[in-house]
């Protein structure tokens, strides 16, 4: 971790293999400052981490980077404690927030982090990529929320990109807040909404036996990809709706 | 451009309303049914299915006004099997998608014969519309206008682009003629005098022989675009 | 190149079957989201800079050459809803005819073998515009001026609102709409040098939900 006056940069790091024994190992286990990482009890031949925030942030200038990779045979679920908040900071300029996820084939990979609360005056810029390989699994979960409690929100930049053996599978960028592009809050984009959240599930099987298209309610849609993944889309009043709804989702799935 | 050309066809789909497929077949003839709301086209068009499905492959397009309903009536009577019936939406605007932009017509005549096999007759039934709609020559080879005596029985002599210059003018429901006052005798000189030859058929497809006149126009036509 | 070309391809009654489509104004006007003037123009400011944005990119990389197969997969990626994908296809489909009809050009037929039932119509509509002998800018501002025309048009069908009501929208957004192509065309540059990753992939979670939602009602007016 550095914290030069630009803002702190700090990355977490995780490897997951197959043990041997039916499980799956961590060779790679590194976090460091505000991404400090421990393992969790497994479950079943399932590894579990979760991402413990040791500072808030990230902060104005702030630049953290959450890497994980499954090789070929492993099944990491990966979590984080508590909701993430960008905050203004003293540094100038904005945060980034980079998550990079590799799956290799026959892998497993569960990224499941709390919120992320884009607080007042903050400025962040989110991308989360995965690579898969073709016959990895994904289940991946992302929450906003614009603002705490009555409080306006800050600026957000959201892209998630998922890439299937090659291709793109899903890419799909959200801005919102002050300074965003015209329209963000109105009727074609969020109208008023305060909490969204996307779901991503990839499995091979849906390739034969695709997902059909499904309303959850008037605010959120699940719907089938291009390609053998499902995409959960939904705005809520508040965080609880939210997570009710893409839980209830992820649970029709299978 | 890294295109692979593993296509079924030899050639790219058809632009307009060639005559033939990409694959050298004639295509099916398409017959297109226009007139104002409830005319009795879909009823038409129901009893020429009826009249002529054990005869010829056919296959109907319905222009709907909202999404489905003429599509929905022509399955619930069972006049062809479900495939063989397709709804194109239209945006409030069924004459646009009959004339000035038929491209989503064209797709669904299409989309029939490539899914149903060789077509013998295409019936394009218009949305309701007005007395100035007609059917694109990119679109159909021969239009039907359907005409009601209840409409009032001077709409011949009113004239306009469909009652004019379609290859057909069926003058439906004459069986209501004496309740609604309308003149036969009046309609039947009126249409001549706007269409000189152009044919003109009166039914009431209560009535016996029902569809029957607009039938053998149909198989007239047919014979033709096969000859 | 002949401005008069960009005339032809930008002008709403090229038969290309946009008539049929509102750009999600149905479901925007039924939900009570866009009522009259106002909320339309916040609707097409919305869509303008994320589908919009997107697909004037995705012409714009068409016209400068990119490989029009990988543009089709980066706009299925960047399009989740299924019922906007087929309102996508259908749409190129309908272009890619009334395109090969007035610009007959290798590239257009090439692409209509590999994809018979249509490509993504932004994709298409780059295409057409190179076979017009128009540019990557060209391309980009008939991408972002139908991506609000349409709900507006079709929102003066729906609301029975004022035809000059909604020109004066259309009118308001012209500067958005210069901002939009430009950064459209940007956009597509660098995808020439990065990559057809590296074109915007801004979205409306609204848009993508609506969109099923109109997918799913048993009558509607408008074909999305």
């Amino acid at each position: 971790m550095t914290a030069g006056e630009g803002g702190v940069r700090a990355t977490a790091r995780i490897g997951a293999r197959p043990d041997g024994r039916g499980g799956t190992a961590l060779p790679t286990l590194e976090g460091e400052g505000p991404l400090a990482l421990r393992r969790t009890r497994a479950s079943g031949s399932e590894a579990r981490v979760m991402l413990v925030g040791a500072m808030s942030g990230p902060l104005g200038g702030d630049h953290f980077t959450v890497e994980a990779e499954a090789a070929q045979g492993a099944r990491l679920h990966f979590g984080s404690a508590a909701a993430t908040i960008a905050l203004p900071g003293q540094a100038k300029g904005e945060a980034r927030y980079d998550v990079r996820l590799t799956v290799a084939e026959g892998a497993e990979l569960h990224w499941m982090p709390e919120q992320l609360i884009s607080a007042k005056g903050s400025e962040l810029c989110v991308t989360t990529r995965v690579d898969l390989a073709a016959g990895a699994r994904l289940v991946l979960r992302e929450e906003q929320v614009l603002g705490r409690a009555n409080e306006e929100p800050g600026r957000l930049t959201s892209r998630l990109t998922v890439r299937l053996d090659g291709r793109p599978l899903l890419d799909q960028e959200l801005s919102c807040g002050p300074g965003a592009p015209g329209g963000w809050d109105g009727p074609a984009v969020l109208a008023g909404h305060r909490t969204l959240g996307q779901l991503v599930v990839v499995r091979p099987e849906f390739a034969q036996r695709p997902v059909e298209a499904r309303l959850l309610g008037e605010y959120a849609a699940l719907t089938p990809l291009a390609g053998p993944g499902v995409l959960v889309t939904a705005l809520a009043p508040d965080a609880l709706h939210l997570r009710r709804t893409l839980d209830e989702a992820l649970s029709t799935l299978g | 451009m890294h295109l692979d050309h593993n296509h079924t066809h030899d050639g790219p789909p058809a632009v307009s309303a060639d005559a033939h497929r990409p694959d050298g077949r004639r295509r099916a003839l398409r017959i297109g049914l226009g007139g104002p709301v409830g005319s009795g086209k879909t009823a038409t068009v129901a009893a020429l299915c009826k009249a002529l499905r054990d005869e010829l492959s056919l296959a109907v397009v319905t222009n709907d006004i909202y999404t489905r309903e003429d599509a929905e009536f022509l399955l619930r009577e069972a006049v062809l099997p479900p495939e063989r019936i397709t709804a194109v939406e239209t945006g409030a605007c069924p004459h646009t998608a009959i004339r000035d932009d038929i491209s989503a017509n064209l797709e669904a005549v299409e989309d029939l014969e490539d899914e149903i096999g060789p077509l013998d007759l295409i019936l394009v039934e218009s949305g309701g519309d007005n007395l100035t709609a007609t059917f694109s020559k990119g679109l159909v080879d021969a239009q039907i206008f359907v005409i009601d005596v209840a409409g009032g029985d001077d709409i011949p002599r009113k004239g306009g682009p469909g009652v004019t210059t379609a290859d057909l003018l069926v003058v439906n429901k004459t069986d209501l003629a004496p309740h609604v006052g309308s003149d036969l005798g009046r309609m039947a000189a009126d249409a001549k005098a706007q269409r000189a030859e152009l044919p003109v058929v009166f039914q009431s497809l209560r009535a016996e022989g029902g569809v029957k006149d607009v039938a053998e126009w149909v198989r007239g036509q047919l014979a033709a675009w096969v000859a | 190149m002949s401005r008069a070309a960009l005339l032809v391809l930008a002008d709403g009654r090229f038969p290309a079957g946009g008539h049929a489509h509102s750009g999600g104004a149905e479901a925007a006007v039924k939900a009570g989201r866009v009522s009259g003037a106002g909320s339309l123009e916040e609707f097409c400011r919305g869509r303008l800079h994320t589908a919009g944005l997107v697909a004037a990119s995705l012409a714009a990389g068409a016209v400068l050459g990119l490989d029009p197969v990988e543009l089709d997969g980066a706009a299925d990626a960047r399009t989740p809803s299924p019922a906007l994908r087929t309102a996508a296809r259908r749409l190129g489909r309908q272009l890619m005819r009334a395109a090969r009809a007035t610009w007959p050009s290798a590239e257009l037929d090439a692409l209509a073998r590999e994809f018979p039932k249509g490509a993504h119509q932004p994709v298409v509509l780059g295409l057409a515009a190179r076979a017009a002998g128009l540019g990557a800018e060209d391309a980009a501002y008939c991408a972002v001026y139908e991506s609000v025309s349409g709900p507006a048009s079709a929102t003066v069908r729906l609301l029975s609102l004022d035809p000059f009501d909604a020109t004066g929208v259309l009118a308001r957004l012209a500067p958005d709409l210069d901002r939009v192509a430009h950064q459209a065309v940007e956009a597509a540059r660098c995808a020439l040098v990065n990559g057809v990753d590296a074109l915007p992939a801004a979205s409306a979670p609204l848009l993508e939900i609506s969109a099923e939602v109109h997918a799913a009602w048993p009558v509607r007016l408008f074909a999305s």
